[in-house]
């Protein structure tokens, strides 16, 4: 190699270390939020941000799992906002969570969409089994609540296993909106809050009642750094406010 | 919401470098070693050194959570000295290089062991010290492999994903790397973004790999026969 050659090669791995430099603020609330509620939450951190200017809002997204072990784990977080009851449960169990901080903020439901250009009529779920049908998604029962949910409506209504030929099974809500978006599939069950993010793609043919309701708990983490933060931003999501910017996006109140 | 590009490319490349530069010298290191020792529990160590391939990353990135979180046991005494990779760019290096170390390991035994042994003992007999055997007769012959295997932890890195979303989560603008930022566009419904975010990550990875091609071509040791 030659000497420029090194130079260059120095250059390169010295330069991209410097860029960077991390700084925390004094109040810098981590919240640590389910992916579905991605959007949604951008929003409202950003709210709660002009209305209290001395906090910054850190939002982390992953799935509910995920969030819950980095909290079991004992990660840095303030509040633990989970797409499922279950991923909450968890966590109170392992007694990571502030004693009595735990609501539900949110609720949604399950809907059938279909690719916007179909013309299948659909007025209830036995329709399915007709031939416009030939492949209906939703996620793997085992692994997805959505999916859960799905299965169980499904087994209500009957159709279970009349539908399993036709079975697509996602690994997540987002893949299975995919599959619907892409008309890869005739139809599917995702929330109502996947079929407003891709209202151009895919129209909801049916509003389906969960025979368990589907609520969003959120609650303060016991070892958090910012707990009156922490306290005021969850006060701030079940406000009118909060409430308002979550509706936006498809959420409904939890009760 | 507009996108940042240069935040997480910057990052994802200090992650990379960092990832890189640790993995030349551990697994380098490592590589030499377990080349000249011969043992059966050295095979043991050279499988138990691979399995960084073989786990999913998010089981990986799972029992990195174990080991250094606060509850951890390890972690533990980590946090005893103000320390918490939890969160940080740090702890997404860690899981790079982790998730990278069998690449560069596995090139530099490869490369350690093509070197012929005779020549290293000709420079003992020729008064060498044997770490100067290292540094002059052996490290320059197996350079090729080790550049060769640095390239790939450097592109692994930069596309780490399931461990660095477990230790060093997701917060914008500290901790998104460019994987973790496509994950996120495509899960907020921006699929206009996360192309973006793709061939960003695409290019930087081809231009860099081109660059450091071109810079150490020529580099190739000089045959003795």
């Amino acid at each position: 190699m030659t000497q420029t050659g090194r130079r260059c090669l120095a250059l390169i791995f010295v330069l991209p270390m410097a860029c960077i430099s991390v700084t925390a603020c004094a109040a810098d609330l981590v919240v640590s939020a389910a992916s579905s509620l991605t959007n949604a939450f951008q929003e409202v951190a950003r709210a709660y941000e002009a209305v209290h200017p001395e906090t910054q809002v850190v939002l982390n997204f992953a799935s509910s799992d995920t969030l819950m072990r980095q909290i079991v784990q004992g990660a840095p977080v303030d509040v633990f906002a989970s797409a499922d009851q279950i991923a909450m449960d968890r966590a109170q169990a392992q007694g990571v969570l502030s004693a009595g901080s735990r609501v539900d903020f949110a609720a949604n439901q399950l809907v059938l969409i279909v690719p916007s250009s179909s013309h299948a009529r659909v007025d209830a779920l036995d329709d399915l089994l007709g031939p416009a049908f030939k492949r209906v998604a939703w996620g793997n029962p085992a692994s997805v609540p959505a999916g859960r949910y799905a299965r169980r409506i499904l087994e209500d209504a009957g159709l279970a296993d009349a539908l399993e030929s036709r079975a697509v099974l996602a690994q997540n809500v987002r893949q299975c909106l995919d599959y619907v978006s892409r008309d890869e599939v005739d139809a599917g069950f995702v929330y109502a809050t996947d079929a407003a993010m891709a209202r151009d793609r895919v129209r909801i043919a049916l509003r389906l009642a969960s025979p368990t309701p589907i609520t969003y708990p959120m609650a303060i983490v016991a070892q958090a750094a910012h707990a009156a933060e922490a306290q005021s931003f969850q006060q701030f999501v079940l406000s009118a406010d909060g409430q308002a910017l979550l509706a936006k996006y498809g959420f409904l109140k939890p009760h | 919401m507009a996108l940042d590009i240069w935040q997480p490319l910057l990052l994802s490349l200090k992650v990379a470098l960092w990832a890189t530069g640790l993995n030349l010298l551990l697994g380098v290191a490592t590589a030499f070693a377990l080349s000249r020792w011969r043992s059966r529990l050295s095979n043991l160590f050279d499988a138990m050194f691979t399995l960084p391939l073989v786990l999913p990353p998010t089981v990986l990135g799972y029992y990195l959570l174990v080991l250094l979180g606060r509850r951890g046991a390890f972690g533990a005494w980590l946090e005893h000295w103000g320390i918490n990779p939890v969160f940080t760019w740090q702890g997404a290096v860690i899981a790079s290089t982790l998730a990278a170390f069998p690449l560069v390991y596995k090139a530099a035994r490869a490369a350690f062991e093509g070197v012929d042994p005779q020549l290293e003992s000709a420079a003992r007999v020729l008064g060498l010290s044997r770490l100067a055997v290292f540094f002059r007769v052996s490290l320059p012959l197996a350079s090729r492999g080790i550049v060769a295997g640095a390239l790939l932890t450097f592109a692994r890195a930069l596309g780490e994903f399931g461990a660095t979303l477990m230790i060093a989560g997701n917060l914008p603008g500290r901790t998104q790397t460019l994987s973790v930022a496509i994950y996120s566009a495509i899960e907020a419904g921006d699929e206009a973004g996360a192309n973006t975010l793709v061939v960003v990550a695409s290019l930087t990875c081809i231009v860099v790999l081109l660059l450091a091609g071109r810079l150490t071509r020529g580099h190739a040791p000089q045959r003795v026969v």
